[in-house]
């Protein structure tokens, strides 16, 4: 039987003091991500058709690596942080939301590291 | 938690059809949402077939005349029937809105009347807004200061100041955009929806209250603020016209601005 009154369980447990960070990032990550993904769709575009081995010196450039590199990782911060409010919202299981948000931010950084490593060994002639 | 099928009690049946009188020329079907709790039953749509030519022009005045003439156990709240007190606010012909101030002829064919969405029932029309009001208390709807009311007149405020008050002074808090709210629909024990954060940025905003920065702790939270992920239905659906997903977005500006 539930005996507490509409305004305690109103105000549960009080405010977090907390999430404007995670907001203002999400933000800021996709403007990062607009430049970037115009970027390398511009970029792809005009050396299509150029072949592997250009494709690789390409990625080679220590600026197109750089920037590959700020767009995986831009991409896999941006992702993880949008995924997590997609759980927080849909999930209503506490444990099972956050094992998955936990499960999220794991593979995003495994991924976004694989993705930096790739271009890395490219860069150094891997 | 997300729900993407109504739980087997809350299905909705086929009701009774009660026929329009003998002799009506301008008849119009009013598909209304019927709900017991002393029955036992599920929900059930019941279709009024009202002559519309003995009618008043809104909803409300056809939810009446149905209590009046035909069924007398059809359970609405009203009060006003002007549109200030909130009291009527249902969904009219898929959007929330108050019964009072929306004409049935705006709708096309049969008008269908529902309780506010995804609420608690009470019964037929009528919704739980325990929660909601319990809400908006927790935010301290009030003024709140430290320096004491001048002894021989009001607190003042400028012409300017007071404008910052429009537009949100106006919200009657009918529940009709907290219920149109998605995130309120899933999350809705912890964000407090578009009705009571605007009502918080309404005390936010207001030069005369000393506690602004303790408002801003009190909402800065994942779930009380942040659930809302700008999708709009609030604005869309307010039968006041004003803009609860704008008075988010400036406490976000502020949250920004301070951290």
């Amino acid at each position: 039987m539930n005996l507490r009154t509409p305004v305690k369980e109103a105000r549960g447990l009080g405010s977090a003091k907390g999430g404007t960070h995670h907001w203002l990032m999400q933000r800021v990550s996709a403007i990062a991500l607009l430049l970037l993904v115009l970027w390398f769709a511009f970029s792809i575009a005009i050396n299509a058709g150029g072949g592997y081995e250009a494709a690789r010196a390409w990625i080679a450039s220590p600026i197109t690596a750089g920037a590959v590199i700020l767009l995986l990782a831009a991409a896999f911060y941006h992702a993880q942080l949008g995924l997590q409010v997609v759980l927080e919202d849909y999930v209503g299981n506490k444990a099972v939301q956050l094992a998955a948000v936990i499960a999220v931010k794991f593979l995003a950084v495994i991924l976004a590291l694989t993705g930096i490593l790739a271009v890395l060994s490219i860069a150094f002639g891997g | 938690m997300a729900e993407f099928k109504l739980p087997k009690n809350s299905r909705v049946g086929q009701g009774t059809t009660w026929p329009a009188p003998e002799g009506a020329s301008n008849v119009r079907n009013f598909r209304i949402y019927r709900w017991n709790p002393d029955d036992g039953l599920n929900p059930q749509v019941d279709t009024f077939e009202l002559d519309m030519d003995d009618c008043g022009p809104m909803v409300l005045d056809a939810l009446i005349k149905i209590k009046n003439e035909v069924d007398p156990t059809l359970t609405f709240r009203r009060s006003c029937r002007e549109g200030i007190c909130g009291s009527c606010a249902m969904n009219i012909d898929g959007t929330n809105t108050l019964a009072c101030t929306k004409a049935w002829d705006e709708v096309n064919g049969d008008v269908r009347v529902y309780p506010l969405p995804h609420m608690p029932m009470v019964k037929d029309l009528v919704p739980d807004l325990t929660h909601f009001y319990a809400q908006y208390a927790s935010i301290k709807p009030w003024i709140r200061t430290e320096t004491a009311t001048p002894p021989d007149r009001e607190r003042l405020q400028s012409k300017e100041d007071r404008a910052k008050l429009d537009g949100l002074y106006e919200c009657i808090l009918c529940a009709c955009c907290t219920t149109s709210c998605p995130s309120y629909w899933w999350n809705g024990d912890r964000y407090l929806g578009p009705a009571v954060l605007l009502q918080a940025y309404r005390w936010i905003v207001d030069s005369r209250d000393e506690t602004t920065g303790e408002r801003l702790d009190d909402l800065e939270d994942p779930f009380k603020l942040y659930r809302c992920h700008t999708i709009m239905n609030c604005t869309k659906t307010c039968p006041k016209g004003l803009n609860p997903a704008k008075a988010i977005a400036e406490i976000k500006k502020l949250m920004v601005e301070r951290h």
